[in-house]
């Protein structure tokens, strides 16, 4: 659907693409030269500005030295990997790796498992109280950190769950949960109501319809949801930088932090930590991202 | 839509003989329902035991003096109990009409609306802008598309550390200005630059998601509009105006609502661009968190009480958002 070669029509020195009699001007779609210009002037600046800030990152952990990010020229002749083999050698890397997993993929699982059933539920069943169920849904949506930071905090450090993954894995449940329901909700709602009917005429209970039919149906939309709660809690800040104590449970928004203290600041370090983070979440958010933004506005794409 | 549910439910409810008793309506009520319930009941559990509980508790928690001081903590072995007190609406008082009330409150509360207005502004006109432009066919659109997403895609907590580099003083945006001989400003000191950075950082992180998602609305609406428009003659500028913005409306109401939400609360970039060196150029999201936790002792009660303010700020705003959609006969794709 992307690049199907319009033949360009002669150049109308720019005259936008209504202004000719019907029929006989550049149809619809169809651009004048100068358009066609102008859009991808733009659109390359726009690029450039999306790019720049990521391979500046990346060009500056080549630098082998803490402040090179202020002299970025001298990097081009010693550009160099040690600060990736420092990093993987010497630091809390792995540890910290294996703590965000363990929350993200902890906090995804049980979001998406608890989620599933009650995506269905609204999506297909108009139960008394099911306005205010949403509203209730919406409502968790916008939750600053402030709100449950400092009741968690205190129920937590009683249930000596602070450093704690599973900890974590609960307060970030009080998001990913609501945000799962409301995302499966979304996707439940594009496959057809037929199919739950054939279901129900062949015999099998709502749950019977929601296991069999349905839900093989939906794992895209369960994938969408997946990924949806794992960034989320991947890039939790606040509640990750208080509720863990120790260096080594650190996920990695907060470990990143840790390479600038008040004495010593290690850019460089860092910024290799930066990339070797993005670079896996990035690819894997390219592979998905074309579902990504069904999930979000498919009731609103589909009217 | 309603029928189709109906039909589904009244399938299994039809099958069952109806009971006598007194109590067949609540018993039918509840057979025909019974679904539903049992299939939302997880998330209800879960709401409860881990929103509305610590949800109830932080609301009790903001009628009291609570400090790091007088909570319930372990030092060594040593269990002390919590000893803070009932002290009713004085920290409401005092937040909104306290003696500081305009350098604590009111003040963050200002730049908060502005932050959050400027913010999805800037996201929403910028995203449609390149939304418009990917949806025309021209050569190489879906390579545009796959870098112009690149700023969603990696994580925020690294976008911030990159832009930090770029900021600093000596940084690569300071150069090149200096080099156009431009004046090169405190991007991460003085307050007013704190500001403007803060709100470059969150428009550059934001723009994409408006983009792919208004993309996504403009594609779904219908192309013979486009051409009965043209027919009659409408101009771009009039196709813009009563074809694409009405066919937009419902992907755009949802996504400003998200944007909103999103952005009053963005803890994140605030958080990581400036730490504690910026007072006055904290939201009130970050400011409740330095008062909880970014400060000795800690004011867990005025913290509490911030979430509390900032969450019905909120919920004021949805209310009055969805009814003002009503009014216009729209509706929000949620």
């Amino acid at each position: 659907m992307s690049t199907t070669t319009v033949k360009t029509p002669p150049p109308v020195d720019g005259a936008p693409t209504g202004t000719a009699p019907a029929g006989k001007g550049p149809r619809r779609g169809e651009r004048s030269r100068a358009g066609a210009l102008t859009s991808h002037g733009i659109l390359s600046v726009a690029s450039l500005i999306a790019l720049f800030p990521i391979a500046w990152l990346i060009y500056l952990s080549l630098g082998p030295d803490k402040d090179d990010y202020l002299h970025p020229g001298g990097i081009l002749g010693k550009m160099t990997f040690d600060n990736y083999t420092f990093v993987l050698q010497h630091t809390p890397f792995f540890d910290w790796l294996w703590s965000t997993l363990v929350v993200s993929l902890g906090t995804t699982v049980i979001g998406v498992l608890v989620a599933a059933t009650t995506g269905y539920a609204v999506s297909r069943m108009r139960f008394p109280g099911y306005k205010k169920f949403m509203w209730v849904l919406l409502v968790t949506q916008m939750f600053p950190v402030a709100v449950l930071m400092v009741p968690m905090y205190e129920i937590l450090s009683e249930l000596q769950l602070i450093d704690n993954y599973f900890g974590l894995i609960l307060v970030y449940c009080s998001t990913a949960v609501p945000y799962c329901a409301w995302l499966l909700k979304g996707y439940f709602d594009t496959i057809p109501f037929e199919i739950d009917e054939a279901g129900r005429v062949d015999g099998l209970s709502p749950f019977g319809t929601f296991a069999r039919l349905i839900l093989p149906l939906a794992k895209p939309g369960l994938a969408v949801a997946a990924f949806y709660s794992f960034i989320t809690a991947f890039g939790e800040v606040a509640f990750a930088s208080t509720f863990m104590l120790s260096d080594t449970k650190y996920t990695f928004a907060v470990g990143l932090q840790s390479f600038v203290s008040e004495h010593d600041a290690q850019r460089n370090l860092m910024a290799a930590t930066a990339v070797l983070v993005a670079i896996p979440v990035s690819a894997f958010f390219y592979l998905v991202q074309k579902n990504l933004v069904t999930g979000l506005t498919a009731g609103g794409t589909k009217g | 839509m309603t029928v189709v549910v109906d039909r589904a439910t009244g399938k299994r409810r039809g099958s069952r003989a109806p009971r006598p008793g007194p109590l067949q309506r609540v018993k039918r009520a509840y057979q025909k329902y019974w679904y539903a319930y049992a299939m939302t009941a997880p998330v209800v559990v879960v709401l409860g035991v881990l929103v509305l509980y610590p949800l109830l508790r932080g609301i009790y928690l903001t009628f009291t003096d609570a400090t790091s001081l007088n909570s319930a903590r372990t030092i060594g072995v040593n269990h002390i109990d919590a000893t803070y007190e009932f002290i009713g609406l004085d920290n409401y008082a005092d937040i909104l009409w306290g003696p500081t009330a305009y350098d604590r409150f009111w003040s963050h509360f200002i730049w908060t609306i502005v932050w959050t207005a400027l913010c999805v502004l800037l996201h929403y006109v910028i995203g449609l802008g390149l939304a418009l432009l990917l949806n025309q066919k021209l050569k190489g659109r879906t390579f545009y598309r796959l870098i112009l997403v690149l700023p969603w895609a990696v994580p925020t907590f690294v976008t911030v550390f990159g832009w930090r580099f770029m900021l600093a003083d000596g940084g690569i945006i300071n150069s090149m200005l200096d080099a156009v001989h431009l004046p090169s400003p405190l991007w991460l000191e003085d307050t007013f630059w704190q500001r403007t950075a803060a709100i470059m950082v969150n428009t550059w992180c934001g723009v994409p998601f408006m983009m792919v998602s208004l993309l996504g609305g403009l594609q779904s609406i219908d192309p013979v509009l486009y051409e009965a428009a043209e027919m009659d003659g409408a101009n771009a500028w009039q196709r813009f105006r009563n074809v694409t913005l009405p066919g937009l409306q419902s992907v755009s109401s949802t996504v400003v609502l998200l944007g909103v939400i999103w952005t009053f609360n963005q803890f994140a970039i605030i958080f990581l661009l400036f730490g504690d060196t910026a007072p006055d150029a904290q939201i009130l999201v970050t400011w409740a968190y330095y008062l909880g936790f970014g400060q000795q002792p800690r004011d867990y009660a005025q913290s509490a009480a911030y979430g509390v303010l900032l969450l019905s700020i909120l919920i004021v705003f949805t209310s009055v958002y969805r009814r003002w959609l009503a009014r216009n006969e729209q509706q929000l794709a949620i």
